[in-house]
């Protein structure tokens, strides 16, 4: 049965056989982002999530196994008891980036009709709120990568900001062979090390290194003036904030030399064909919107965006960290990237549910307020939880811990017993990826159809059916089967920027769409798996490149916005000398519950473990292989050295897969995208005795 | 609170954003000696050099002053100030009340009391900039007078215009404040690879209509004579209202004067006593000195001095005492002329107190920072100077590698398994890839698997 990969946002594609008792995985080749028959360790192992014995097979209640009808009756009831008592609003719902398509618009149509609850949001928010916030602001819409994968061979030059995907997605490097790479990483890391050049900037100064490297392309006369003045709007006002930000300026705040940062530009200027793509290293920060929108004012000076061979992206995280980002599991959101304030696609919205718009509740907190915010004398009182373990990936977690142990109500469902689970009332256990059916959108914001390849065990439902048959008990009649699910997405997203609504399953796996390849179509190679959104329309081919004639913004135009650096939240001091950083390993993914539980991957990395510099092990007298405690104001976690000379000397890094790391992190806020600070906060570092 | 700042540089303008940042409402009045919009004063030499043009310097549009609600008086100058009821007067007869004053006038160049001195040019100005530029377009030679931060970056930047440059220093060597004899040796030898000729340990005399003429009597020729003999306070304002002035106007931590409604910041200022003329601590007085008017509690505890030659083609950061020696530091050092290289570390007490770094590095941002942050000096001093990947680079060679080294990242597939795979049958790389997945993530590590069957296939003489 041809699939995807059950993790990250690449969804590389491979085939699923089943022979009794063996599950066998290989790679596809006709699917763009692994055509070369590519996999990862991870991948090539994901049969084990369907096989290793962890999973949960039957409801649990106060820990107890019990019936299904027994579970849902008693969640519903306690779910009207606490709506009853503390108002819609009592109750909170937090979805994941993982989570299908359908599942993403299901959970948003549950929380605003069936609960009525404004309180809805999702792990999504700690990965790409600040890309996306920026994307919007300068583009009119967020597509991760607004153009195949594939474009990218015809790089010569690609600056990647805070990205690292020759661990985070190895397939994808594939991609980047023909390229000069720029990597701007204070680590060292696998993506650094096949770097044509590499830019160390000091945690939490990627912005100002950004703004360093745009006043060297305005003072070099670097700027595609022609572009700047066809295409894009606001340049004027960004030109000026410059001034203050002249390389030797930039460089004392950073720590990277001018002459690197000058052959940065250079490289990018030159060439023919470049890229600025950013991930959660330069995004995970509280100016994280404002650092994606100064590497974007980059590309956008240099003329990239909107034109065929060159660009600016994000790379995406989670599965399917585009698509949940799109249908209304968002506090602000409504389906097809709609705004909720905005009351034509209220209107619009309602329609498809048959409800008054009136009806639907206004925008909520975002992901870390809203965990901040459980139990509290104005918070919800209970939460549904669903593809995500916020126990180990939210910032600040034992605060987070704490918020969830007061809850009147948890519920989670889940495939295996994660840290979250544990703590629930009631846990649904759900089906995986190959055990159902349902759409992913990858990170090039191509639509694609993961479908069910082996039967799940029994005692398992899907959360599609969870979510039904709670909201039959609550008087709501919702379809549970994906196709029908998916339709009805079509139909609520029909008109909004994310437009699936000439999207469905057969074309999306049997799609042979043509074109102009110049125009946006593609190649007949590249269409075997997958439509671009927006498509509008089923005979509408799909939109692999958007920009290509016009930005979505009211005027066609990309706009520069000024921003001026902060740097970090929580500097270091005295007490807290050492900076953190945190990030993934190959092995593993997100908070390691599936993961974990695959033992070559927990052989592969077994621990939880802190990398840090000869200089700084020798100061504290730490040695390879000492236990040492990372500690910051808000809390402490625990880790195996790992010395090395790949990460600056005033910086510790952390991988984020074990309960641990983010008890340390720091809960500092995005202003505009609400994302936490994870990528940078002060500690200190001790061998525990 | 109505605020009003007399003087628009790189201070008085720096305070007045950061107010406006803090404080949306308060009424802020700024007045400025030049008629323009204020201007990064420290991108000056880049226009010099023809390397930035004048439009790019502005800090602000002046549309921003009304967007921001801020009154800008430019082009007219405060004559005295009333501390009495809290006033500040024009030359042209307005009257401006304040409850905080803030001091931002910075300083000007000395122009040294020398006959002919007014052929020369100063170098302080955007239109000081402008008349050097219109005068280096009809010159054939070009002499600079002061051979300190601004006169290197000067004549480097006329030298790239194509003119000869001789460069005049009173001093032993150039930039003596900040480099020590053999750093200001290499430096000048660099300047002369670019057209500048440095002459140190002369005084000019005069100048005439053909050059310079030095105290022994020499003419050291040109037809453009620039001044970069450094730069003295402005002061008068404050001393004729009484407030406390040494060298510059004296401020506590807050960056108070003696008259707690008066601030003082910038070049004009003079904390513990250092006045500073470099941008850096002007910002960060500024940044303290918006946070006190804005009702916070920052403090002002003098700032660290890294000085950061702007002239292409000639790397140069200075920093902190480079003139200790081995008596009083532990001083690291390294010298090769031949190629424009002289790096120098002064440590003490396992901290780095001052650096000299000529010639291209990437330890200048590593040792700035260090410097910056007082941190501890690591026990590798040579690690310092030279950076780069430290440990060895990766055992490429298939016999070198241990058999526990990881091949395939993407696979954790190690040298090992390979060895093992190949043993069982497996003789080229598809065979490996199929039994062990090496190769099959990212790709990039195809040469070396590639690297170790052949060496396993030559060992045993299998064809590979």
């Amino acid at each position: 049965m041809r699939t995807h990969c059950p993790y990250c946002a690449l969804q590389c594609g491979m085939a699923i056989s089943v022979s009794g008792p063996e599950i066998t995985i290989t790679p596809r080749t006709d699917v763009p982002a692994n055509a070369a028959g590519a996999l990862c360790q991870k991948g090539w192992t994901a049969a084990e999530l369907l096989t290793n014995g962890a999973r949960l097979t039957s409801p649990l209640l106060h820990g107890r196994p019990v019936a299904w009808d027994v579970a849902l009756d008693h969640v519903a009831g306690r779910l009207s008891a606490i709506r009853r008592e503390h108002g819609p609003d009592g109750v909170a719902v937090f979805g994941g980036g993982g989570l299908t398509n359908e599942k993403a618009y299901l959970l948003g149509k549950f929380a605003r009709v069936a609960l009525g609850t404004s309180q809805i949001d999702y792990n999504g928010r700690f990965c790409m709120s600040s890309a996306a916030a920026a994307s919007i602001r300068a583009f009119g819409m967020d597509r991760g990568m607004p153009f195949p994968v594939t474009d990218l061979a015809g790089a010569d030059v690609v600056l990647l900001a805070g990205a690292n995907p020759a661990e985070t997605m190895p397939p994808f490097v594939r991609h980047l062979a023909g390229a000069r790479l720029v990597v701007v990483d204070p680590r060292r890391t696998a993506t650094a090390r096949l770097a044509w050049l590499h830019l160390r900037p000091a945690p939490g100064t990627d912005l100002a290194l950004a703004l360093g490297l745009l006043h060297l392309a305005v003072a070099e006369d670097l700027v595609d003036v022609a572009y700047v003045e066809e295409r894009t709007s606001g340049f004027d006002a960004v030109r000026t904030s410059l001034a203050a930000w002249w390389p030797e300026r930039v460089e004392r705040i950073t720590g990277v030399p001018v002459p690197r940062m000058r052959e940065a530009v250079r490289a990018l200027a030159y060439a023919k064909n470049a890229y600025v793509l950013t991930g959660r290293g330069a995004e995970q920060h509280a100016q994280g919107t404002d650092t994606v929108t100064a590497f974007v004012n980059l590309a956008l000076a240099l003329g990239l965006p909107g034109r065929l061979g060159s660009g600016y992206g994000c790379l995406t995280g989670q599965g399917n960290g585009q698509g949940g980002r799109e249908h209304g599991q968002k506090a602000d959101q409504l389906p097809g990237y709609r705004r909720i304030d905005d009351p034509a696609a209220r209107a619009h919205v309602a329609a498809v549910w048959g409800v008054e718009p009136d009806d639907l509740p206004g925008p909520g907190r975002s992901a870390f307020e809203l965990l901040d915010a459980l139990g509290t004398p104005a918070g919800p009182k209970a939460m549904l939880l669903f593809g995500s373990n916020p126990v180990v990936s939210a910032p600040d977690s034992a605060r987070v811990a704490e918020r969830i142990r007061s809850l009147d109500l948890l519920v989670v469902c889940d495939v295996v017993m994660s840290e979250t689970a544990a703590l629930a009332d009631v846990v649904f256990p759900v089906t995986q990826w190959a055990e159902e059916t349902g759409t992913m959108t990858n990170l090039e914001g191509r639509v694609l159809l993961r479908r069910r390849a082996v039967e799940p065990p029994p005692g398992v439902r899907s959360d599609l059916e969870v979510i039904a048959a709670l909201a039959r008990r609550l008087g709501h009649d919702f379809a549970d089967e994906p196709g029908e699910v998916f339709d009805e997405l079509r139909r609520a997203s029909a008109g909004g920027p994310a437009d699936y609504s000439g999207i469905t399953y057969d074309r999306i796996t049997g799609a042979r769409v043509t074109g102009d390849r110049t125009r946006g179509g593609v190649s007949g190679r590249e269409a075997g798996a997958g439509v671009f959104w927006p498509c509008p329309s089923p005979d509408h081919p799909g939109t692999p490149r958007p920009f290509l004639d016009a930005f979505a913004t009211p005027d066609g135009r990309a706009r520069f916005v000024p921003v001026e650096h902060r740097g970090p939240a929580e500097e270091i001091d005295d007490d807290y000398p050492v900076y953190l950083t945190t990030g993934r390993v190959l092995a593993h993914y997100q908070s390691g519950a599936q993961t974990r539980r695959i033992a070559p991957l927990a052989e592969a990395v077994p621990e939880p473990y802190v990398e840090l510099h000869p200089d700084l092990a020798g100061r504290l007298d730490i040695g390879a292989g000492d236990l040492v405690r990372v500690v910051s104001r808000r809390g402490e976690g625990r880790g195996v050295a790992r010395i090395s000379d790949a990460i600056r000397s005033d910086t510790v890094f952390m991988p984020f897969h074990w309960e641990g790391t983010n008890r340390i992190t720091n809960p500092a806020l995005d202003p505009t995208s609400r994302m936490p600070e994870f990528k940078v906060c002060a500690v200190r570092v001790e061998r525990v005795a | 609170m109505r605020l009003v700042v007399v003087g628009n540089g790189m201070a008085g303008a720096r305070l007045v954003s950061e107010v406006r940042a803090r404080d949306p409402r308060m009424p802020v009045t700024v007045f400025g000696a030049e008629q323009g919009r204020p201007y990064n004063r420290v991108l000056l030499s880049n226009v010099l050099a023809g390397q930035a043009r004048p439009d790019q310097l502005g800090l602000v549009d002046l549309s921003w002053y009304d967007t921001h609600r801020v009154r800008a008086v430019l082009g007219g100058a405060v004559a005295w100030i009333d501390r009495e009821s809290r006033a500040v007067h024009t030359a042209d007869g307005r009257r401006e009340p304040y409850d905080l004053l803030v001091l931002a006038t910075g300083s000007e160049p000395i122009v040294p009391p020398i006959p002919g001195v007014e052929r020369a040019i100063p170098f302080r100005t955007l239109d000081d900039c402008d008349r050097i530029v219109k005068t280096a377009a009809d010159s054939r030679r070009a002499v600079v007078v002061g051979g300190g931060l601004l006169g290197v970056e000067a004549a480097r930047g006329l030298a790239g215009r194509g003119l000869p440059v001789t460069l005049l220093h009173l001093a032993g060597h150039l930039m003596e404040r900040q480099l020590d004899p053999e750093a200001g040796l290499v430096l000048g030898e660099t300047l002369a690879a670019l057209g500048v000729e440095t002459r140190t340990g002369v005084s000019a005399a005069a100048v005439e209509r053909d050059g310079v003429r030095l105290a022994d009597g020499e003419l050291v020729e040109g037809d453009l004579v620039v001044l970069a003999c450094g730069v003295r306070p402005l002061t008068g304002l404050a001393a004729e209202a009484g407030l406390e002035v040494r060298r510059g106007v004296v401020v506590d931590d807050e960056l108070r004067t003696d008259d707690p409604s008066i601030f003082a910041i910038g070049e004009c200022a003079e904390h513990d006593g250092t006045v500073y003329g470099l941008v850096a601590p002007a910002w960060e007085q500024a940044a303290v000195a918006a946070d006190v008017i804005t009702g916070g509690k920052s403090r002002y505890r003098g700032s660290r001095l890294v000085t950061r030659l702007k002239a292409s083609s000639v790397e140069l950061a200075a920093m902190g005492e480079t003139h200790l020696t081995d008596e009083h530091a532990e001083v690291v050092r390294f010298s090769h002329r031949a190629r424009g290289t002289y790096r120098k570390l002064v440590i003490r007490d396992d901290r780095l107190v001052g650096a000299i770094l000529l010639g291209d590095t990437d330890a200048v941002g590593t040792l700035t920072q260090l410097y910056d942050r007082g941190g501890p000096v690591p026990g590798d001093r040579a690690g310092l100077l030279f950076p780069g990947p430290a440990s060895a680079a990766r055992a490429d060679s298939p016999t070198l590698m241990p058999d526990a080294a990881r091949v395939c990242h993407c696979n954790n597939v190690t040298k090992g398994q390979i060895r093992a795979c190949w043993e069982a049958g497996a003789k080229d790389v598809a065979g490996v890839a199929a039994a062990t997945r090496a190769t099959t993530g990212c790709g990039t590590c195809r040469e070396a698997v590639a690297g170790i069957v052949g060496w396993l296939c030559e060992q045993e003489g299998v064809p590979a």
